[in-house]
């Protein structure tokens, strides 16, 4: 199994006829995906890489029983997007798309509560779960590989990073989720790793944060009440000063809030043992699961 | 995207929210015929950054000679970097007391919060610290803004954090904050702000709520919802936007994200978590890092390139690490673009690639015919750089 996204998601995306949306489509096709759909206004009625297009999700759910939207449009439009999709009763919203207003997100987001949609992003790599072949983003699909281990990180490269370092070592993954490098995001790392608990085919956690706001304290809480599987946690961004932006709009230290040391205490508080570098990382995931991975 | 203190309160009052009567000055005979206008005088830097008081960007005058001498002084002067083209001055207000309010993001409630303190005139970050009992919050609904109950619900709370009389009867504030805080969340709303902040928000002898500073921060996002305000800050917004460090306001021209770090090691990656684990690296192997620099997915050799220049305008750069995951991004074509780059640009420096990912053979394969160290790992990586920028000239 895995968490959020499996064999049977019937996927459609927003802004499929775009470049970016039209190569990471036949991407995530390529995968094994499930793509029902494409949704863009104004060219309802075409198809796209084989796919029937829409001009509104609520068409596309209608006739493809769609339940998992990609969202792959311009940061002035991706809230609307995101909106839309929640307001068709599509239950997970997957957004790729960078440098969307903060004000944007923070209305969607409560719209999206309001309806019980769950989001994944936005600013992020999106989610994969090699043993179902099914992904929903843009992680790269020749690194990924079918196993037990999930990954949740707010990262896009850096999150390849690990996967790709897991693998090399013989470790799958069951789920990698790309939570986002934003400040207003959906999921956050609490709800992620909730559900890889909850995951039978999960049998360790790599929680990869990085500086800025905090979440991973607050998964940090969650995993010290009685967390049955074992997490790895990495931090990056430990050299960075406070004050500076480090790329991602929500990677800033600000006041007293975001920095590693808070981060890293708080996650080996919790039991959490928290690694280096990325090697490290697999290291220690070695020391937990064996040499031998079940594949 | 910040706003100076004056066109910030130009927007307050756009909204109705009162401001003490002020004009700009651009010279010590204009801040002089301001005073003469409007009696004892704030004399105040016009640049887009705190801390302006204690760096003496602020003066008061009791006179129109005083005011053009304050001018005089500030005009030119520079504060955290920022020469100062302009002053405001501002009648000056008989303050009974100070409180804080502001309208901003919440990431962890991933909401709008409105923070409202009578213990105003401070950084709110250090009474957050010090007594947090003194901050009260509101969340509003994104959608329907604060209504009138939950302000004075907020202004209750406090008000009671701090006991006592408060220059005012309390049935005053309720009435004076229900507009004042729907005012201000419409404008942050409108603006697309990041941060919409009065402090002090003064109350005056007389009784009056007054913005005695005000900051207005536009979310970098939104600057494409307001060409007029992008237009009207002109090379100002940009500088605000990037902080007092030149280079970074140089990168900030070039469109490059970059955050110049102070250290000798330049750094090239692709995405920011991979670009700050690249920093990470190289100050677990002892070395400094110059700068973050992130060329963002699937870069083509033009970027690459820039991105070398850029870093290389730092002359405090010794040698330079460059950690590419391939993903969309492909090995060879970062190896072409950076030898050319190189080649163009005359780099003598030493250079270490880590590339790992689509195309990572035929890539290593071209830097190593160009005699640039190819990495496999990337802590290896950067334990070379460091080396190699430690063994070069100081």
């Amino acid at each position: 199994m895995s968490i959020l996204l499996t064999r049977e998601s019937r996927v459609l995306v927003q802004g499929m006829t775009g470049s970016e949306g039209s190569f990471h489509t036949q991407e995530m096709l390529d995968f094994g995906t499930q793509v029902v759909a494409g949704v863009s206004p104004g060219k309802g009625g075409s198809r796209h890489l084989g796919l029937p297009v829409f001009d509104t999700v609520a068409e596309a759910v209608a006739a493809t029983g769609a339940d998992t939207a990609g969202v792959f449009v311009p940061p002035a439009f991706a809230a609307d997007a995101i909106m839309e999709s929640a307001d068709a009763g599509i239950p997970l919203v997957v957004c790729i798309t960078e440098l969307i207003p903060v004000n944007d997100m923070i209305r969607a987001r409560a719209f999206l509560d309001r309806r019980g949609t769950r989001l994944i992003g936005p600013n992020c790599p999106g989610l994969m779960s090699p043993g179902e072949r099914a992904k929903v983003g843009i992680i790269p699909n020749h690194i990924a590989s079918p196993g037990r281990v999930g990954v949740v990180s707010r990262s896009g490269t850096l999150t390849y990073e690990i996967i790709q370092a897991l693998v090399r070592e013989g470790y799958g993954q069951s789920t990698s989720v790309g939570i986002g490098g934003d400040p207003v995001l959906g999921l956050g790392f609490s709800e992620v790793v909730q559900l890889f608990a909850e995951d039978q085919e999960t049998d360790l956690v790599v929680l990869a944060g990085e500086i800025g706001g905090s979440d991973e304290e607050h998964a940090a809480e969650l995993i010290g009440r009685g967390f049955t599987k074992p997490v790895i946690g990495f931090i990056s961004g430990r050299s960075a000063p406070p004050g500076k932006r480090m790329g991602h709009a929500g990677a800033i230290i600000s006041g007293s809030s975001g920095s590693p040391a808070s981060k890293v205490e708080a996650l080996q508080r919790a039991g959490v043992e928290v690694a280096d570098t990325i090697e490290q990382i697999v290291e220690l995931v070695q020391d937990r699961l064996g040499a031998a991975p079940r594949a | 995207m910040k706003l100076l203190e004056h066109q910030a309160k130009e927007r307050l009052r756009s909204v109705g929210i009162e401001c003490p009567a002020g004009r700009v000055a651009r010279s010590p005979e204009e801040a002089e015929r301001a005073a003469q206008e409007l009696g004892s005088v704030v004399v105040k830097a016009q640049v887009p950054i705190g801390g302006r008081g204690k760096a003496g960007g602020i003066k008061l005058a009791r006179t129109p000679a005083e005011a053009r001498a304050a001018a005089a002084a500030i005009l030119g002067m520079e504060i955290h970097g920022y020469r100062v083209p302009s002053v405001l001055c501002e009648e000056a207000l008989e303050i009974a007391r100070e409180l804080y309010l502001g309208v901003t993001v919440d990431r962890d409630r991933r909401a709008t919060v409105v923070i409202l303190s009578f213990a105003g005139g401070m950084e709110i970050e250090e009474v957050a610290k010090h007594s947090p009992e003194k901050i009260s919050k509101l969340w509003p609904d994104a959608f329907a803004g604060p209504q009138a109950f939950e302000v004075r619900a907020l202004a209750l709370r406090a008000l009671e954090a701090v006991g006592a009389e408060q220059a005012l009867p309390r049935g005053r504030y309720l009435a004076e904050l229900v507009p004042l805080v729907q005012r201000l969340f419409r404008l942050s709303q409108e603006l697309d702000a990041s941060l919409c902040e009065i402090n002090p928000l003064v109350v005056t002898k007389a009784g009056k709520l007054i913005a005695g500073d005000a900051k207005i921060e536009i979310d970098q996002n939104a600057e494409f919802r307001h060409p007029d305000l992008v237009r009207q800050l002109g090379p100002d917004a940009s500088a605000a936007t990037s902080g007092d460090d030149p280079l970074e306001v140089e990168a900030s021209r070039r469109g490059l994200t970059y955050v110049h770090l102070g250290g000798n090691v330049g750094i090239i990656g692709n995405g920011a978590g991979l670009v700050m684990n690249t920093l990470d690296l190289v100050k677990q192997h002892g070395g400094a890092a110059a700068n973050f620099l992130d060329i963002g997915g699937g870069a083509k050799s033009e970027v690459v390139k820039a991105a070398l220049e850029m870093v290389l305008l730092d002359p405090a750069v010794r040698g330079i690490f460059v950690n590419i995951f391939g993903g969309i991004t492909r090995g060879d074509e970062v190896a072409r673009g950076l030898i050319q780059a190189r080649d163009e640009l005359g780099v003598k420096l030493p250079l270490v690639v880590r590339m790992t990912g689509t195309r990572e053979e035929e890539g290593r394969q071209l830097l190593e015919a160009a005699g640039i160290t190819p990495g496999v790992s990337a802590p290896a990586a950067a334990r070379k750089i460091v080396e190699l920028v430690n063994a070069g000239p100081a």
